[in-house]
C-alpha cells in the first residue's frame, strides 16, 4: 500500500497524552502488516519535545498546523486543520484517542470527509478495501465487529488503556511538514472563553490505569476521602456508581457505567458497589477487578477477580496503610 | 425560539441485550423494553425550559421504525409541540452518516434557531450524529454540554472535557449535544400524556426528503455482535478485615501484579 496512517497527536499542558502514544502504537502495529508508514498531525503551538517523542515512537512525518487560532481546542476548527492535513497526507486510516476531545473532533472530521467513523474501538485491522474494528456497544454489554469501507480513510478513535505505548527508540526522528489552515466563518462562530481543570493532579477516570470507585455503600460524600487517599497513593482516579452520583455525593464526571464512562483500567477497585447491570457494563473490561462489599451475594462479586466480603470502612484504610508500608 | 430536538429510541438501560441468532449484526428485540435515549431526554427537557423562559416552538424528530413513535409521544407528553419520524423500515442498515443526512434534510425544511441532541445514544454509543448534522447543515456545534445559557442569538455553554470543563460561546443557529447534569428531565403530566396520545406524527420517507439510495449506502456496517468474553471465577476472601485487606494487597502485588 505505502500510504500513511495518520494519528492526531493530542497535547495537554504541553505534553503528549499517553492515549495518543497508544494510538501511535496501534498505528505502528497496523502499518507493520500493511506496509504503510505512520504520520501524526499536531495542531496548535507545541513544545519541541513532543516532536522528539513522536519520532522516537515510530512516527515518520509530523504535519504541523500552527497559529493563534488553534491555541484552544475547538472541534470545528481543529477538524478543518485536520482536513487540510489530509490534503497533504492522503491517509489510508485516521486514528485518534477516544478522549473527550478525540471523540468530539473525530465526529466533525468524519462528517467533513464523508468518511466512516468508529469511536472507542478496542481492536483495529486494515486491508485493501477497508478497516475492521471491534468496539463495545450497549455500554459494553456487547461487542460489535464493524466494517468501515475505504476510501475515504475511515476515522477511528481508540479506547485509552487498551493499546500499548511503543518503546521510544533513540535516533529516530520525524520529518516536519508545515500545513497552513485558515479557520472558516463557521469555526469563528464558536469561541472558547475559558478552560478549567478540576481534578488537579488526579488523572481522569477514562484514562487512569487504576480506578478506585465508590457506590451507595459509601453512605455520604465525606467518605469518598477514604477512596481518594487510596487512589492518590496508587496514582489513580476516583470513580463512582450512578447511585452515588445521583445522590449528589460525586460529580457526574466520575460516573462509571451506562450513562457515565466506559473504562478499561488495569485495576478497578469497586467499594460498596452492588453491581447493577448498567455499572457492570461500564467497567467489566477492566483488566483486574476488585470488589469490596459487605453483601456476599452482591452482583459485583460475579465479575471480580478478587473480592473481600467486608466493611469497606475497615478494609480500605488497612489496604491503604499496607500499601504505604510497601512503597 | 424554534428548537429542533433529535431523539432516538433505544433499549432500556436495564435490558439484557443479546444478538439475534439468525442475524447476529443486530440484537434480538423480543422482550426488550424501549425508551427515549436518556441523553436525549436532557435535550428535550432543556428545550422545554428554554421555551418556558423565552417562548417558541419545539419539534422533535427521529429516524426509526414505527415503534419509535412511542418515544416521540413521550417527548410530546413532556412538552414538545410537534413530532416527526423519518421511517427507516426499508433501510434497516442505515449508518450514522446516512441517518444524519436524512435528519439534516428534514430539519432544513423547518425554521430553527437551535438543534439539541443527546451527546450519544446508549445503543451504538457512537456519539456523532449531532455533530454530523452540524457539519451537514454548515453550523457550529458544542458537544457534551452540562450547562446552557441562552442569550440573544447565542448561547454560553459549559462543556465537559477530560478532567475539566470549558466555557464556550456559540452563535445561533447551532447544534448543542446534552450531557447528564444539564438538567433533571421531568415526568410527563397527565395532560401531556393525553395530548401525546392524540398527536399526529408526521412520517417521512427518504424518498420524500429527496435523498437518493446511493447516499444511504452505509459506509460502516456492523458485521457481528457478541457478548464480551466471560471472566474467570475470582478469589473471594472472607474473614477479619485485617487479614483479608493485607492478603488482598499481597495478591494484587504478587499475583495480579497491578500495584
Amino acid at each position: 500500500m505505502g500510504q500513511e496512517i495518520l494519528v492526531w497527536a493530542e497535547v495537554k499542558d504541553g505534553t503528549l497524552r499517553r492515549a495518543s502514544l497508544e494510538a501511535v502504537g496501534a498505528a505502528c502495529q497496523v502499518a507493520s502488516r500493511t506496509g504503510d508508514s505512520v504520520a501524526a498531525a499536531l495542531i496548535g503551538n507545541v513544545d519541541p519535545q513532543v516532536l522528539t517523542r513522536l519520532g522516537q515512537a515510530g512516527v515518520r512525518r509530523v504535519y504541523r498546523v500552527q497559529g493563534p487560532e488553534f491555541a484552544h481546542f475547538e472541534a470545528c476548527r481543529y477538524a478543518e486543520a485536520l482536513q487540510a492535513v489530509t490534503q497533504h497526507s492522503a491517509p489510508s486510516l485516521i486514528l485518534m484517542a477516544a478522549t473527550a476531545l478525540g471523540r468530539d473532533l473525530s465526529a466533525r472530521l468524519a462528517a467533513k470527509l464523508r468518511a466512516p467513523l468508529a469511536t472507542d474501538s478496542i481492536a483495529v485491522e486494515m486491508d485493501a478495501t477497508g478497516v475492521t474494528v471491534t468496539r463495545p456497544v450497549y455500554a459494553g454489554k456487547l461487542r460489535a465487529t464493524v466494517r468501515l469501507t475505504a476510501p475515504p480513510a475511515p476515522v477511528v478513535t481508540l479506547r485509552p488503556n487498551v493499546f500499548s505505548v511503543p518503546q521510544p527508540q533513540d535516533g529516530r526522528t520525524a520529518e516536519v511538514v508545515e500545513v497552513s489552515c485558515e479557520p472558516s466563518p463557521v469555526a469563528h462562530k464558536v469561541t472558547v472563553q475559558e478552560t478549567t481543570y478540576s481534578t488537579g493532579e488526579m488523572p481522569d477516570v477514562s484514562e487512569a490505569e487504576i480506578v478506585v470507585s465508590g457506590g451507595r455503600g459509601m453512605k455520604g460524600p465525606e467518605n469518598f476521602a477514604i477512596l481518594e487517599e487510596l487512589a492518590k497513593l496508587l496514582g489513580g482516579a476516583v470513580g463512582a456508581s450512578r447511585s452515588a452520583v445521583d445522590a449528589g455525593w460525586v460529580d457526574h464526571q466520575h460516573q462509571v457505567g451506562q450513562t457515565g464512562k466506559t473504562i478499561s483500567p488495569n485495576l478497578y477497585i469497586a467499594c460498596g458497589i452492588s453491581g447493577a447491570t448498567q455499572h457492570l457494563a461500564g467497567m467489566s473490561s477492566s483488566k483486574c477487578i476488585v470488589a469490596i462489599n459487605k453483601d456476599p451475594e452482591a452482583n459485583i462479586f460475579k465479575v471480580a477477580d478478587y473480592g473481600v466480603v467486608g466493611d469497606l470502612f475497615e478494609v480500605v484504610p488497612i489496604m491503604t496503610a499496607e500499601i504505604k508500608k510497601l512503597k | 425560539m424554534n428548537i429542533v430536538v433529535v431523539v432516538k429510541q433505544v433499549p432500556d438501560t436495564e435490558a439484557a441485550v443479546r444478538p439475534d441468532a439468525s442475524a447476529p449484526w443486530r440484537i434480538n428485540e423480543s422482550g426488550i423494553k424501549f425508551i427515549v435515549n436518556p441523553y436525549d431526554e436532557f435535550a428535550v427537557e432543556e428545550a422545554i425550559r428554554i421555551k418556558e423562559a423565552k417562548g417558541g416552538h419545539i419539534l422533535v424528530v427521529t429516524v426509526g421504525p414505527p415503534r419509535a413513535d412511542e418515544a416521540l409521544r413521550t417527548c410530546v407528553a413532556m412538552g414538545a409541540d410537534d413530532a416527526m419520524r423519518i421511517d427507516d423500515t426499508q433501510h434497516r442498515e442505515l449508518d450514522a452518516l446516512s441517518c444524519a443526512q436524512l435528519l439534516s434534510k428534514a430539519i432544513a425544511q423547518t425554521p430553527f434557531d437551535l438543534i439539541l441532541c443527546g451527546k450519544q445514544a446508549i445503543d451504538d454509543d457512537l456519539g456523532a450524529v449531532g455533530t454530523f448534522i452540524a457539519e451537514f447543515l454548515g453550523l457550529p456545534h458544542v458537544a457534551v454540554v452540562t450547562k446552557l445559557e441562552v442569550a440573544d442569538g447565542k448561547a454560553i455553554c459549559r462543556k465537559e472535557i477530560d478532567g475539566g470543563t470549558q466555557k464556550v460561546e456559540v452563535q445561533f443557529p447551532a447544534v448543542i449535544t446534552a450531557q447528564k447534569g444539564l438538567n433533571e428531565p421531568r415526568y410527563p403530566a397527565l395532560r401531556g400524556l393525553m395530548l401525546a396520545k392524540k398527536k399526529e406524527i408526521k412520517v417521512l420517507t427518504p424518498a420524500m426528503l429527496g435523498v437518493a439510495e446511493e447516499e444511504l449506502k452505509p459506509l460502516s456496517r456492523v458485521q457481528n455482535l457478541e457478548a464480551p468474553p466471560a471472566r474467570g471465577k475470582g478469589k473471594i476472601l472472607q474473614g477479619e478485615p485485617e487479614s483479608t485487606a493485607v492478603e488482598l494487597v499481597r495478591l494484587l502485588r504478587e499475583e495480579a501484579k497491578v500495584i
